[in-house]
């Protein structure tokens, strides 16, 4: 009896021992925490574009964390994300802000959307906090904005590129655009509808719009399949909402080209639409197999391991954390300083981790389309859908 | 015209069932059930994972749902609103009460099934095509599926005996405890019935429509909207309303589309003018 008492004792006694070994170890590893925030749509029908970006940071945050933490001037931190969904309402983004700000934040990515990331401007502003919408609007990244740093490439930016690659290859002379009756969707169509007649493309229908819970697109769409168009365009379709316009246009009997200047959901195309959702035509997320370097495989493979399933769409959302931290690197000042990271942003240029590319650099772009560096420069990747995955169609680059 | 009317007669079957178990709520109890639309998505997702994920047949996966609700409702009905409505008689406590549960059922549904839409293999393949009418096999499957329960659903509320009962509780409910029906228990079977119908909508629609977590909300305003034109707690009036908002709003996608979006801006000033005339809807009192 008494044996067995002594052996539980050493065994806690150990275990205690352990315990604060590793404590000690932990506090060696890290000096203390960066809290870096996301505010953006983790629920409803675009939940997919807000939870590839927290999940990206989320598997970043955790593999930097398991090394030791991020080493930013003389300190080592450990990193915390903090999330907020705003279910995609403005008001909801604005409480987000709010509380990233009440929570000493000064970086944040997200929102998701137009309206909600024109929303946050003001408190973000107010509060000295940078963060890195998903949003197109210009206004938010032109003088005299200047906190917004836009997080992808834009659909000004890839609209006119995917247009002329299918006027050029697959003989695309007749467009329809449709669009969800939203802000994002909306202000899209508009720049799509604007780029294709400036290409020279007929625009068959540029007003058709749905409300964004529609469950049964055959109505919609009617009338477009019925102007025999060469390509429809789904002028910012939310994931939930992409495979049932395609299903839809399919059953209906069009035959023609579908794309989006969105990113999609592979997993959600083939579940919703099966093999009618082959040929799809989507701005993919910013890596292919050709380009991904080892490092993006690896994020890949610890972000699948963590969360089950992996979004092509992360292949962009993995780079916003790095961007943020890699500029604080380059001025430790501007961790708490966002004026410090303003000035960074002009000059900064660091090796991109995630391209095969040895000469690939990770910069802020965007003096063509803002008049100032308030882009990050990610690959321009445009995919087409094919039997449950993406394929690569063409890659470019914007400034 | 031929393709907008199909369009306009398969949307408004879809919805005459979504908003049958509304109504039916309605009727027995008076009580508003936001959660409906929630109920449907829940119905939804347990077709797709015993249809979708687990390989079962599709039939057998839509009786899930229709059983699963059916014990859900039941217990929301024996645990949660009769406490309510004995201990309250302020009818909003119900109302909270209702949109409580839709809140809690939209984090659960969020928790357990993810923030993705998810979509089953088609159940029928194929396109009809002729008579200037194209509509998918499988939705004609499901139309026609729509139109049995609706009629099964008729058949029952006016030839058996908890439908009679329940047609009572609906029209006086003093009345028809001083005859002998069994309150709690024909109002815990309605509550039942309502849930199940939510729940085998969501799966029947699961192979044409998909289903997300978060469309819980915007179905149960459209299943307002039918049960306000058509009369609230009137089986035939949600019918009524599911087919003419079907209809008008495949009329209003085709024949407005050039001035924008306004169909649904159409439909709702029509539904103003005809509440302010007619503020029990179509059919009027419960029941008839």
């Amino acid at each position: 009896m008494n044996g067995v008492l002594i052996s539980r004792r050493l065994l806690l006694a150990s275990a205690c021992a352990a315990a604060l070994s590793l404590t000690t170890l932990a506090a060696h590893a890290a000096d203390a925490k960066l809290k870096i925030g996301f505010v953006g749509v983790t629920s409803g029908p675009a939940a997919a574009w807000g939870t590839s970006n927290v999940r990206s940071m989320q598997t970043l945050a955790a593999w930097y964390n398991e090394l030791g933490g991020v080493k930013i001037g003389d300190k080592t931190y450990e990193l915390e994300i903090v999330t907020f969904d705003d279910q995609k309402d403005p008001k909801r983004a604005v409480e987000g802000m709010e509380k990233m700000a009440q929570e000493g934040i000064h970086y944040v990515v997200g929102p998701n959307v137009d309206d909600g990331a024109a929303a946050v401007r003001p408190v973000a502003e107010k509060n000295g906090i940078i963060y890195i919408p998903y949003a197109f609007p210009k206004e938010l990244y032109s003088p005299p904005a200047s906190n917004a740093i836009l997080g992808m490439i834009a659909n000004y930016q890839s609209g006119p590129a995917i247009y002329k690659y299918l006027m050029e290859n697959k003989g695309v002379k007749k467009v329809a655009f449709v669009a969800a009756n939203e802000s994002d969707p909306l202000s899209q169509r508009d720049s799509g509808v604007a780029a294709a007649k400036a290409l020279g493309l007929e625009v068959v229908a540029e007003k058709d719009t749905y409300q964004n819970d529609t469950r049964d697109f055959t109505p919609v769409l009617t009338p477009i399949v019925g102007l025999k168009p060469d390509l429809l365009v789904l002028s910012g379709v939310a994931p939930a909402n992409a495979p049932l316009l395609i299903r839809a246009a399919r059953e209906l009997g069009y035959e023609g080209l579908i794309s989006t200047e969105t990113a999609q959901d592979a997993k959600v195309l083939e579940e919703g639409a099966g093999e009618l959702a082959n040929g799809f035509i989507s701005v993919g997320g910013a890596s292919t197999p050709e380009i991904a370097s080892d490092r993006m495989k690896e994020f890949v493979e610890r972000y699948t391991k963590m969360f089950g399933e992996y979004n092509d769409e992360s292949n962009t959302k993995v780079y916003a954390l790095d961007y943020i931290l890699e500029t604080m690197k380059a001025n430790p000042a501007s961790m708490d300083n966002v004026d410090e990271f303003k000035k960074t942003v002009d000059t900064f240029e660091a090796p991109n981790p995630y391209l095969k590319d040895p000469n690939a650099k990770l910069k802020y772009v965007g003096s063509t389309s803002f008049g100032q560096k308030r882009q990050l420069a990610v690959p321009m990747v445009v995919n087409e859908y094919k039997d449950g995955a993406f394929q690569t169609l063409f890659v470019g680059t914007v400034d | 015209m031929e393709q907008v009317i199909a369009n306009g007669l398969y949307l408004g079957a879809q919805y005459a069932l979504v908003a049958l178990g509304l109504t039916l709520i309605f009727g027995l109890m008076n009580v508003l059930n936001f959660a409906h639309g929630q109920m449907y998505v829940l119905g939804g997702f347990i077709t797709y994972v015993v249809y979708g994920q687990l390989g079962l047949p599709f039939v057998v996966a839509v009786l899930a749902s229709g059983v699963t609700l059916a014990v859900v409702g039941g217990l929301m009905e024996r645990y949660l609103f009769r406490t309510v409505i004995k201990r309250s008689h302020r009818e909003e406590s119900t109302m909270l009460l209702a949109a409580a549960t839709a809140f809690f059922f939209d984090a659960v549904i969020l928790l357990v099934f993810g923030e993705k839409q998810r979509g089953v293999p088609k159940i029928v393949k194929g396109v009809f095509n002729d008579f200037g009418v194209i509509l998918p096999y499988d939705r004609i499957v499901v139309g026609l599926v729509a139109a049995v329960l609706i009629l099964g659903f008729i058949a029952f509320m006016k030839f058996t005996k908890p439908g009679r009962a329940m047609r009572a509780l609906a029209q006086d409910r003093t009345a028809a405890q001083l005859m002998g029906v069994e309150v709690d228990r024909y109002t815990m079977i309605g509550f039942a019935l309502g849930a199940m119908l939510a729940g085998v909508t969501g799966g029947l629609l699961v192979s044409i429509t998909g289903v997300n977590s978060g469309i819980g909300g915007p179905i149960s305003i459209k299943a307002f909207m039918m049960i306000m034109i058509g009369g609230a707690g009137v089986v035939s009036g949600a019918i009524a309303g599911g087919f003419i908002l079907g209809m008008m709003e495949s009329v209003g996608l085709t024949v407005l589309r050039e001035y924008g979006d306004v169909t649904y801006l159409v439909i709702f000033a029509a539904l103003m003018i005809f509440l302010s005339i007619r503020p029990n809807g179509l059919m009027g009192k419960p029941w008839g």
